[in-house]
């Protein structure tokens, strides 16, 4: 297998922003290095994904904020079956759900780094690691995990 | 009107069944349009209703062909109910046979077919990736990770609920053997002589941990349709009528908030749908005999057995066990007909078809007396959906 500066091979279909303009902060944000999520500026809840509407208050004050990027795992899962032509012969990979306690216990998604046959543990403390992509058509950065 | 004067409870029933030969993905030699008019056909043969005297369609997860076309195809002189559940996967089974009893229930129209054809050969495949490069929205945050086919989406819930309960392989396997033991005595079955073992399964491969290749529905072409009418209509046709006691559909509180963030994560969807069912059928999960349970996944089945009241998470790795799940005597035979891993992948809507084959005695693993027959469609997906059918006797 052929170095690769990235988890999963370049051909992965690659992320662009909603045309409608709702997730552009969160792209924005991964390209200068930084992980921010939705905050409602009326009543304070965290939310994630994005949403035009704050779950808790109904309030349309969205708001932005950076957040540590430190969290636990939720869940995960390691896939063998390549589903996508551009995992054909790559082997497993691990997806983890992380849930961020700093951030009202929002949950996001990423690869977990490191050994695709690693052990992972329910719990496990991990951190964000910024992956770009300088040489995609539309250049754009993943967030992946980390165990610490 | 109150509340519980609003009931679907025995005013309808289905009256007819029908399926065409089921393949394996690709190998279908009609057209999807095809499948689902020779399945309609047979539905109202097995009735005995002229296909002219059908008034209505009800279908689910974006079915391709349009109830409009099958009108003008069949001739019907006029069309007066055409629905779509929304949702993907096989959440609407159900659901769309409620949309149709409540048609007809309200008035409406008399006699609506629920149907399902998929041929996938002549269309993308479920567990392959669609074309295209680029990817946005809630796609966006999880194709670029391989988070992509329906496996992927749902081991993380399951995971998470065998973490939270201990629940073991053994489960999920017991559901797998489960299906592959009915389907061999079911001639309809596209693994019908292909028994699976406990070895079989346990040295098969990985398609996404937790799940192995077993624990993972097929992929088929076919078509499959019911026909829905009055509960007096049924009664003056020749099958026996099995009439619909509940259906309910919905999911919990948020279930959809993007990026797998539901509140309740290790969930099939079902903990407020299941006792809105239990409570319009006037049934307890003691009084089923026997369940239909969607296998997208067997974790899937896992959880919607838990909550549908059959037995506790905790109780889990105790019940899930062959001799429990296999008619005619064990505790709580499921999938009679092999279901999604083993007889076809017909979206589900076979599932419906063998829930009604037990209410007539007719099934290829018979459930001796069965008068009180479930369906859960689509765990894990939302909005899902569930609904109980029963005999004469236990209207």
């Amino acid at each position: 297998m052929a170095t690769t500066p990235y988890y999963l091979p370049a051909a992965m279909p690659a992320p662009v922003p909603e045309a409608d303009g709702l997730d552009k902060p969160y792209w924005d944000g991964t390209r200068r290095g930084e992980l921010v999520v939705q905050r409602c500026g009326k009543c304070r809840a965290w939310q994630w994904g994005p949403e035009w509407i704050c779950h808790a208050c109904l309030s349309f004050e969205m708001g932005w904020e950076r957040v540590e990027g430190r969290g636990v795992i939720y869940s995960w899962e390691r896939a063998w079956h390549p589903v996508h032509p551009a995992l054909k012969e790559h082997g497993p990979y691990i997806v983890a759900l992380v849930e961020l306690p700093e951030a009202g216990g929002i949950r996001m998604l990423g690869n977990l780094l490191g050994d695709p046959r690693q052990l992972v543990r329910i719990g496990a403390p991990v951190e964000a690691v910024f992956e770009p992509h300088d040489d995609a058509k539309v250049p754009f950065t993943l967030v992946h995990w980390k165990p610490i | 009107m109150s509340a519980k004067d609003r009931t679907l409870r025995g005013k309808v029933a289905i009256a007819g069944i029908g399926e065409t030969r089921y393949y394996k993905h690709g190998q279908s030699p009609d057209s999807e349009f095809a499948l689902a008019l020779h399945a309609i056909l047979r539905a109202g043969a097995d009735a005995g209703i002229d296909p002219r005297q059908v008034d209505g369609f009800a279908s689910y997860s974006n079915d391709r062909n349009d109830p409009s076309r099958i009108a003008a195809a069949l001739g019907l002189p006029a069309l007066r109910f055409s629905n779509m559940q929304w949702g993907g996967g096989g959440g609407g089974g159900s659901a769309a046979v409620g949309n149709a009893a409540a048609a007809v229930a309200g008035g409406v129209a008399d006699c609506v077919v629920v149907f399902r054809a998929l041929a996938q050969g002549q269309f993308q495949r479920f567990g392959a990736a669609p074309p295209g490069s680029a990817v946005s929205g809630e796609a966006a945050l999880t194709f670029p990770y391989g988070l992509i086919s329906p496996a992927q989406r749902f081991a993380m819930r399951v995971m998470r609920f065998m973490h939270d309960y201990g629940i073991r392989e053994g489960a999920q396997r017991a559901i797998a053997l489960a299906s592959y033991h009915h389907a061999q005595a079911n001639p309809r079955a596209v693994m019908y002589g292909r028994p699976l073992t406990a070895e079989i399964y346990d040295t098969s491969r990985w398609i996404v941990e937790p799940f192995r290749l077993y624990d993972c529905c097929m992929e088929n072409d076919g078509a499959a349709a019911v026909i829905v009418v009055s509960a007096e209509r049924a009664r003056d046709l020749k099958p026996r009528p099995a009439y619909l006691l509940g259906v309910a559909q919905g999911s919990e509180h948020r279930n959809a908030a993007r990026s797998h963030n539901a509140p309740l994560y290790g969930t099939s969807s079902f903990t407020t749908v299941a006792p809105q069912l239990y409570d319009m059928a006037g049934v307890a999960p003691k009084d089923v005999q026997v369940v239909q349970s969607y296998e997208n996944f067997t974790g899937g089945v896992l959880m919607s057995l838990v909550e549908h009241g059959f037995f506790t998470a905790e109780e889990a790795n105790d019940f899930l066990v062959v001799d429990n799940l296999v008619a005619p005597k064990g505790r709580l035979p499921l999938n009679t007909s092999g279901g999604n891993l083993a007889e076809c992948y017909m979206h589900g809507l076979e599932l419906v078809i063998e829930a009604v084959r037990q209410i007539r005695g007719e099934s290829t693993n018979q459930v001796a007396d069965a008068e009180v027959s479930m369906v859960i469609s689509g765990p894990m997906v939302t909005p899902v959906s569930s609904l109980i059918l029963g005999g004469e006797a236990a209207l």
